[in-house]
């Protein structure tokens, strides 16, 4: 395999949130796992999907990537470069290729900002601090190029957030991600909040600019059939570890542990003659919270293939069972 | 055939006055709900789905909202000319509702006994010891494990999914007719979805409630709908059989709709298709068809007037030019 064709290689990645009590003298009593080590890469050019339920740690897992949380452990190779280690003013060179779009096109958006201010944000910051030599005008006439690459009309540069759809705003997201012309882009589910005829288009949007820019995305949602379009490999989490990674056909066509099975098996499909004759794995119970250390598999209390001993002593680790396809499930490899 | 119809919606209007104008919600809506069925009601946000429901509740907030026009009959009786007392009466009994967010609508300062044997008391007459009993035996119906002792639980003491789950128990309680589900998974993970909707399926069998499912999420409708009703900009544009509307939509919003849903089952990579521009505003509406900005077999006669609605077979209707022509 060419890896020098990795741009991000995440290594035992933690991220672990303090619970406190007391009001004066606080006192952490535990921690919220939110991120209990994951390991993946992405190369150049390829759509990575992070896929999973609410609370399984895919947006954290995007956050400590850009470094907006501080990662409990691990390193995050970028461009051969550990994020995790960097100084301060470094890691802001390192930033301006990797940029981030949100979920929520209302809350990502400064309500007292024109839209043409926000998408230049990026590029002021940058320019104030002499890492990018752009003058005012280049910088105006850059962020109108920016909205008409998204589809905005440039005679909306002066108009404040609230004057847009949804959709508008969502493109407003995408040109600020742009702006400085990152390599790789976290979209943090950047459709969820959209109806779906403005999803489509958003995700068109994506995948042209993908092309046109060689952009590289770690694509985050909740909707399977949304990351089965888009991505080329997936990760599926859940509890805060990666339950499997594989191409995103193989993925679909062939998924190996019982967990993505079952998330895909309840996936509703838009098609009542197939609906009738399917049939569905449902799984009994809800997702347990992340605030203890397991000792066993993460996914042992709702599995329906659990193993009594095997499966609950022991933590099965991201084995590669298939060409391209990574499990972490005692059904594919046995414990050491 | 019409015997069996329980609830017969006509010519429904609810407008909202805002400053900036009068919000035409919903603007002529009719649809029938038969004994034992489950209708689903499709559309993006802001078509009016939840709203003309709401209305057949009178749980539209006046002012702003208005029903200005049009009728509601609950086997023949109209509700909108009923008192207050008496559709206080019908809410929870007769006809039910369960709403999007499970949190918001239960209220968290009582303990799940207290909301579901007060309103067993209230509509049934049973007194305390029989209410709770029959609370239990809900609970146990939606699969809450332990239901006897998980009764005298607080809201936030659920996750989501069970919190929908004692929502449907309450909903169910009194054996309504009919049980309005407004958006009852969107809030919940696929895999908590599918028990959910299992359990309304079920149930909604068992005790021969007829269901009106409000949703976003045409998957959802696939699987549980025996008919649907297509919204747009506060009308209804199609109306069909669950297999007709998906294996044969006519209106080109609903063939937009259904083509530009990524599916599983038939992945494809490349470009989705996708309708162009945005919904439109509901402020102040032209007597066009709302559609027709959108539309790309847009006529004429579409920036002029509204369509009237098409019947094509027994079955569907339509509201679109292109088949009133020529038809």
């Amino acid at each position: 395999m060419a890896d020098n064709n990795i741009l991000l290689e995440v290594k035992n990645l933690k991220m672990h949130f303090p619970i406190e009590e007391g009001l004066l003298f606080k006192k952490r009593v535990g921690s919220i796992r939110a991120v209990d080590g994951i390991d993946f890469v992405i190369r150049s050019g390829e759509t990575m999907g992070l896929v999973g339920e609410s609370g399984c740690g895919k947006s954290t897992t995007a956050r400590a990537i850009a470094q907006l949380y501080t990662p409990t452990a691990g390193e995050v190779i970028f461009k051969g470069r550990d994020l995790c280690t960097l100084p301060k003013n470094e890691l802001l060179k390192e930033r301006m290729d990797l940029q981030m779009i949100f979920q929520d096109p209302y809350g990502s958006l400064n309500p007292r900002m024109t839209a043409g201010d926000i998408i230049a944000e990026p590029l002021t910051v940058y320019a104030n601090r002499k890492l990018i030599d752009m003058s005012r005008q280049d910088i105006r006439k850059r962020v109108e190029e920016l909205m008409e690459k998204v589809g905005l009309s440039r005679f909306f540069i002066n108009r404040y957030p609230h004057e847009f759809s949804g959709g508008q705003r969502q493109r407003i997201g995408v040109a600020r991600a742009l702006a400085l012309n990152p390599k790789l882009i976290l979209a943090d589910e950047p459709v969820s909040a959209l109806d779906v005829s403005i999803q489509s288009q958003i995700l068109n949007l994506l995948q042209d600019l993908q092309d046109e820019f060689k952009l590289t995305y770690l694509f985050i949602a909740h909707d399977l059939a949304v990351i089965e379009h888009i991505s080329t490999r997936v990760a599926v989490m859940y509890l805060g570890i990666i339950a499997e990674i594989a191409d995103s056909t193989t993925l679909y066509k062939k998924p190996l542990h019982p967990y993505t099975k079952a998330l895909l098996s309840a996936v509703p499909i838009p098609d009542p003659v197939v609906e009738r004759k399917r049939q569905r794995i449902i799984l009994e119970g809800d997702v347990p919270s992340p605030d203890q250390e397991r000792s066993g598999c993460y996914f042992y209390d709702r599995c329906p293939n659990a193993m009594a001993d095997k499966c609950k002593n022991n933590i099965p680790p991201l084995k590669e069972v298939e060409k391209n396809q990574q499990v972490a499930c005692f059904l594919y490899s046995d414990p050491e | 055939m019409n015997s069996d119809v329980i609830l017969k919606v006509e010519n429904l209007k609810t407008y909202f006055n805002t400053d900036d104008g009068i919000v035409k919600a919903v603007d002529g809506v009719s649809f029938e709900l038969h004994k034992g069925e489950t209708l689903g009601i499709v559309g993006e946000s802001g078509c009016g789905k939840s709203v003309s429901n709401l209305s057949v509740m009178k749980l539209i907030p006046s002012p702003p909202g208005k029903i200005m026009a049009g009728k509601a009959l609950l086997y023949g009786e109209n509700i909108f000319d009923m008192t207050s007392d008496e559709v206080r009466r019908l809410r929870g009994n007769r006809i039910s509702m369960i709403f999007q967010d499970p949190m918001t609508s239960l209220n968290p300062f009582l303990r799940i006994s207290t909301q579901m044997v007060e309103t067993i008391r209230l509509h049934q007459g049973m007194d305390r010891k029989d209410a709770k009993k029959k609370a239990v035996e809900m609970l146990q119906l939606v699969g809450i494990p332990n239901p006897g002792k998980r009764v005298v639980d607080y809201p936030h003491q659920f996750s989501g999914g069970m919190r929908q789950r004692v929502m449907i128990a309450m909903a169910l309680s009194c054996n309504p007719e009919i049980l309005i589900a407004d958006e009852p998974t969107s809030a919940l993970d696929v895999t908590i979805q599918a028990q959910i909707l299992e359990i309304i399926k079920e149930l909604t069998r068992k005790l021969g409630t007829a269901v009106i499912m409000i949703t976003h999420d045409l998957g959802v409708v696939a699987g549980i709908c025996d008919k649907i009703n297509v919204m747009y900009a506060g009308k209804i544009v199609e109306e069909a059989p669950v297999d007709d509307l998906f294996h044969d939509p006519q209106h080109p919003y609903t063939r937009g709709l259904i083509k530009s849903v990524p599916r599983l089952d038939k992945p494809h990579k490349g470009r989705l298709f996708s309708i162009e521009g945005q919904p439109p505003n509901v402020i102040d509406l032209p007597d066009c068809c709302p559609f027709h900005p959108r539309c790309k077999q847009a006529l004429d006669i579409c920036r002029k007037k509204y369509p009237p609605e098409t019947a094509i077979g027994e079955k569907r209707c339509v509201s679109c030019w292109l088949f009133k022509e020529g038809k």
